[in-house]
């Protein structure tokens, strides 16, 4: 089977470009990872491409998500915030997988906080 | 870090901190002479002399959040694990250079792990970054470069989750270099 080539990308740019004259919702949703040594060695990598994958598979348009220095609070990393957009931001501790799905469900998706992750809510600390 | 790839991530991380714009990161493993190079290099906002000397101290850190900085100790711990050794060259104001080296059969040279993801994860995060990827093993070589997607591709955000998720197809289909 050929090999995937960079000229392979023409039909994904070709649906941006019939696509983006809609003029889509620049980003309702901004999900920032935490990096640095303790968040990469822990786990930061899965928790970015947990949220990716779940953009792409459920093609939403609206959702951004970037990575930032690390937060300080090395043993609850990995960390991620999540901004609607006009709400406080909320920082969610203590993550995997299971419950990156579940805050992009609940949280990015229909606006519920995932209460048992949450650290801390705008510059508010819980614990 | 369980493989290389974080090690990579981590390390290209300190590069972004240092406000680099261009990031180049190779993989060279050299069956004949057992050996596994690792470079990494930027053209961020570098280091003094004195300071890059003794970086790999983790009390060595310009961070504000926490005392220690471990990346580059965790690195060169990987690097002595397995016979081989950390350099850095830096320059202020011109940028950095760091090399690994490990050897390549050594029983605790770490696995190179998912190059892919880590490529994916450093665009995502830093989509004005460039960022160019070289692997090469003997005389076999993959080369991806962010700048060759922004040429053919110029109005084309280069973080859109569809251009990441062929990004992370393209290196990992691509990276597998055999005879
Ligand atoms: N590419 C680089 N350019 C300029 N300075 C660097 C670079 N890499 C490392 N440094 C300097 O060396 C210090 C130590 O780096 P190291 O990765 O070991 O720890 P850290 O980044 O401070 O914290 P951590 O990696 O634990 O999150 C950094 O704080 C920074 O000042
Ligand atoms: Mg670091």
């Amino acid at each position: 089977m050929a090999k995937i080539k960079i000229e392979d990308l023409d039909k994904i740019a070709e649906d941006v470009r019939r696509k983006m004259n809609i003029r889509e919702g620049a980003g309702r949703v901004k999900i920032t990872v935490h990096m640095g040594t303790c968040g990469i060695a822990a786990g930061a990598r899965t928790i970015m491409n947990t949220f990716l994958n779940l953009i792409e598979l459920q093609n939403i348009k609206d959702v951004i998500v970037t990575t930032s220095g690390c937060a300080g609070l090395c043993s609850r990393e990995p960390m991620a915030t999540v901004e609607v957009v006009g709400q406080a931001p909320v920082k969610y501790a203590d993550l995997n997988e299971e419950r990156a799905k579940k805050i992009f469900e609940d949280h990015v998706m229909k606006g519920r906080y995932v209460e048992e992750c949450v650290l801390s809510i705008g510059s508010e600390r819980i614990q | 870090m369980e493989d290389l790839s974080l090690h990579i991530l981590d390390i290209a991380e300190n590069s972004i901190n240092a406000n680099a714009k261009n990031i180049e990161i190779s993989l060279i493993e050299e069956k004949e002479k057992d050996l596994l190079t690792l470079v990494i290099s930027d053209d961020g906002i570098g280091m003094t002399k004195d300071f890059a000397q003794d970086v790999t101290n983790p009390f060595q850190t310009t961070r504000m959040t926490r005392k220690v900085g471990l990346g580059l100790a965790f690195l060169e711990e990987a690097t002595k694990s397995a016979n081989g050794k950390l350099t850095i060259e830096s320059t202020p104001n011109i940028g950095t250079k760091i090399t690994a080296t490990f050897q390549l059969s050594h029983i605790d040279r770490k696995p190179i792990g998912n190059i892919a993801e880590t490529i994916v994860m450093l665009i995502a995060g830093n989509p004005d970054v460039d960022i160019k990827y070289n692997h090469c093993v003997d005389e076999l070589q993959f080369i991806f470069d962010t700048k060759d997607i922004r040429e053919i591709y110029p109005n084309i955000p280069i973080n859109l989750v569809n251009v990441l998720s062929f990004i992370r197809k393209y290196i990992s289909e691509n990276i597998n270099l055999k005879k």
